[in-house]
């Protein structure tokens, strides 16, 4: 029991981070109807920018938490949006209008691309970062001695997402830019007549779509301290995942496909074994999209001629 | 008056493309601020960060000067700008001739290149090499190009056939020939099963499913120990034989050797030979059938579908089966090329076929210009020979290879070196002799 308790905590801080990269994916594939492959190279450099940054404020000497992590979130949303924006820019407008694979095969090149670039860039090995945010809350005690414990970084990564999440509903629900984006989603050449500019638009959706993988990669920083320019791949694959495990263009529904994917994950290579947790999740892809293509909270599409 | 008009022009218009190339030096400045300003090196204890701001300023001041020519050359040659970057009109025959020349032409170059004085071990080894790639390509060109289907997970076809061969050779003494028809079944069948349940699904999602299944056949190879080896992967597998002649100086008792075969003097270089011209070819059979298809009842549904599945369904083409043919075929060829690529290094891991293996095939198909026979033999060479042949240059091929993925999408989606040859020709009727 305690033990499942644990790792529900363990599984909801993954999920938290699995999430908000989701998000990206789905306000993506909801508005232009592509899939961003490059998002998770996004998220890998926002992980970089956030060890890079948490390094010099170390060499500076500003060691105090809260601050640090403060920086180290608006350095890495800023340079990461800019990242996400100038992909968009490059890659994928030039192709609206392009055969149906071209977007898909530009953003691979994408992705391979910016590998290879951190790779070149920061060297292929491990980085490792010492710990930022240390200690944890015992919660409850079994008559074996195992404790259960949420350490105040799992707090803290819990309750950053939740107001992110929160931020961002009313950004989509309350504002022009969400009103321009929701009318984008429904039918780009409609929003464009009625005078909504679709291309500033798309660019802002990278945008937040960039910042929010940003924040994943800090949080993930903080969460393991390692990072190499691989994580990306592995990390994309399961937020779109959880993306179409949601409902693909449905932003509660990639909240909830992250949370899933991470309690999946976490009670898999608890209770299963740990060498097949990632087989787990391709296989869930590939069952969510034979029987539930639409995904849990999403809305059929019909294609017509 | 008029040549007054336009000296006024041009300090506007240079004005305007200064601000352009400024505006994409300073984004490329807050690119490379972070990731080429600052690298992080490890110490003994942790990492620091050390500057390396000259980097970021050769960045900022190339971004900014390719932009402002750009922008120039774009101004001044509007006309001929339009020529080089629009798609070319596809005249019926011209180009086409000429290709075909080609193509036979370096086919008999291929026959005779082992007996060209230039030939050493080194260059027959490369040689093989660029041959499986570009076995790889027109077999993935199947599913690709004609078919439609963006197949991400290729290489997991490949590791199919490569395992198949070893452990059948390992197991149950299978010698190479009898095991190829079994390897290319083995991949089909798991072409089959992979894609009888996704093939309804649209392109995108399809990729995203084959990727899943190519990572899931590698983690299943690298985590399943007993069955193949693991991370270990398998070592000594048979190398082959000529029809079962082995290539050995001394032959176990009661078996001939190839040379003895042949009564020539041993050497070494015969197997290296042999190889060669079996993966010669293996590709020129994927070669031919993938022609001969195309004409095809069944290549031509691949086109149509490719080109437009809801007109294809109201003409009474079955979707699913049509995409599955395609892709088992796609995956039988995969298989053959595995198990050559096994017997040929004599040992396989997981190591071989990940993520990038198949992206480096998809890479092949697309850069040579889809379906296109011929792109993909340039492109396969360019993209294998280019890193062999320039050591320091192989850091950067994946980089150049992703960045030529994005460019070849924007500038020319029809292939960076031929296009696709069309279904049907129709000959200009020769109206006297009628």
């Amino acid at each position: 029991m305690e033990y499942f308790v644990q790792q529900l905590i363990n599984g909801l801080t993954l999920g938290a981070i699995y999430g908000l990269i989701a998000i990206g994916y789905t306000m993506v594939y909801g508005i232009i109807g592509m899939i961003n492959f490059a998002h998770g190279e996004i998220y890998m450099i926002g992980a970089f920018i956030s060890v890079i940054t948490f390094t010099l404020l170390g060499l500076g000497g500003v060691t105090w938490a809260p601050l640090s992590i403060l920086i180290v979130l608006i350095v890495a949303m800023a340079f990461t949006s800019v990242y996400g924006w100038t992909i968009e820019r490059i890659a994928y407008r030039p192709l609206r209008g392009s055969f149906r694979l071209a977007p898909l095969i530009s953003a691979i090149g994408m992705s391979i691309f910016l590998q290879n670039y951190v790779q070149l860039t920061q060297g292929a090995k491990i980085k490792t970062l010492a710990p930022v945010v240390q200690g944890t809350i015992p919660l409850l005690q079994s008559e074996s001695g195992f404790t259960v414990a949420i350490s105040y970084l799992q707090i803290i990564i819990i309750l950053l997402t939740v107001a992110l999440m929160a931020g961002f509903t009313y950004v989509i629900q309350m504002t022009p830019l969400g009103r321009a984006q929701r009318a984008c989603a429904q039918d780009l050449k409609m929003a464009a007549l009625v005078g909504v500019d679709v291309d500033r638009t798309i660019s802002l959706t990278f945008v937040m779509g960039a910042g929010l993988a940003a924040v994943a990669g800090v949080m993930v920083t903080m969460y393991y301290g390692v990072v190499d320019f691989f994580i990306g791949f592995l990390a994309g694959i399961k937020a779109f995942t959880a993306a179409v495990l949601g409902g693909i263009g449905s932003l509660p529904g990639a909240m909830l496909g992250g949370l899933l994917i991470g309690l999946i994950e976490a009670f898999w290579s608890a209770y299963f074994s740990i060498e097949y947790k990632d087989v787990a999740t391709f296989a869930i892809l590939v069952i969510v999209l034979i029987f539930l293509p639409t995904g849990l909270l999403g809305r059929p599409e019909i294609e017509k001629v | 008056m008029a040549t007054t008009v336009i000296p006024a022009a041009r300090p506007t218009f240079l004005a305007a493309a200064i601000r352009e190339a400024a505006l994409a030096g300073a984004v490329a400045f807050l690119l490379a601020f972070p990731l080429l300003g600052f690298a992080l090196v490890d110490i003994p204890g942790g990492i620091t960060v050390a500057p390396r701001f000259d980097w970021v300023v050769i960045a900022t001041v190339a971004v900014f000067v390719g932009r402002f020519l750009l922008v120039l050359w774009r101004h001044l040659r509007p006309e001929s700008f339009g020529q080089v970057f629009r798609v070319p009109k596809i005249t019926a025959i011209g180009p086409f001739a000429v290709n075909d020349v080609i193509g036979w032409l370096l086919a008999a170059f291929a026959m005779v290149l082992p007996f060209l004085p230039i030939a050493d071990r080194y260059i027959i080894d490369i040689a093989i090499s660029v041959l499986i790639y570009v076995m790889l390509g027109w077999g993935l060109n199947i599913v690709v190009g004609l078919a439609g289907l963006l197949d991400l997970g290729y290489v997991a076809f490949y590791a199919v056939g490569a395992y198949s061969f070893a452990l059948l050779a390992i197991h149950f003494d299978f010698s190479f020939w009898q095991a190829l028809p079994l390897a290319g079944v083995f991949a089909a069948a798991f072409g089959v099963l992979l894609g009888f349940p996704v093939l309804r699904l649209r392109g995108d999602y399809l990729a995203i499913v084959t990727l899943g299944f190519g990572e899931i056949i590698r983690l299943v190879l690298l985590n399943w120990n007993s069955f193949t080896g693991g991370p270990n992967g398998i070592s000594q597998i048979p190398r082959p034989s000529f029809f079962g002649f082995p290539f050995t100086r001394t032959p176990p008792e009661g078996v001939t050797a190839f040379h003895q075969l042949f009564g020539v003097d041993f050497n070494f270089m015969h197997r290296t030979y042999f190889l060669y011209y079996v993966i010669l070819g293996l590709a020129l059979i994927t070669n031919l059938f993938s022609m001969r298809v195309r004409r095809l009842p069944l290549g031509r549904a691949w086109e149509a579908l490719r080109e437009d599945e809801i007109a294809c369904r109201a003409l009474g083409i079955n979707p699913t089966n049509t995409k599955l043919s395609a892709f088992a075929i796609g995956a039988m060829f995969g298989g053959f090329a595995g198990s050559f690529f096994a017997t040929r290094q004599g040992f396989i891991s997981p190591e071989s076929f990940t993520f990038i293996e198949s992206a480096i095939i998809l890479a092949i198909v697309v850069l040579g210009g889809m379906g296109s026979q011929l792109g993909i033999v340039v492109a396969a060479a360019f993209l294998i020979l280019v890193p062999e042949f320039g050591r320091d240059f192989a850091q950067f091929r994946m980089l150049v290879f992703g960045a030529a993925m994005v460019l070849v999408m924007i500038w020319r989606p029809q292939g960076l070196v031929a296009h696709r040859e069309p279904s049907i020709r129709l000959k200009p009727v020769d109206r006297r002799a009628a």
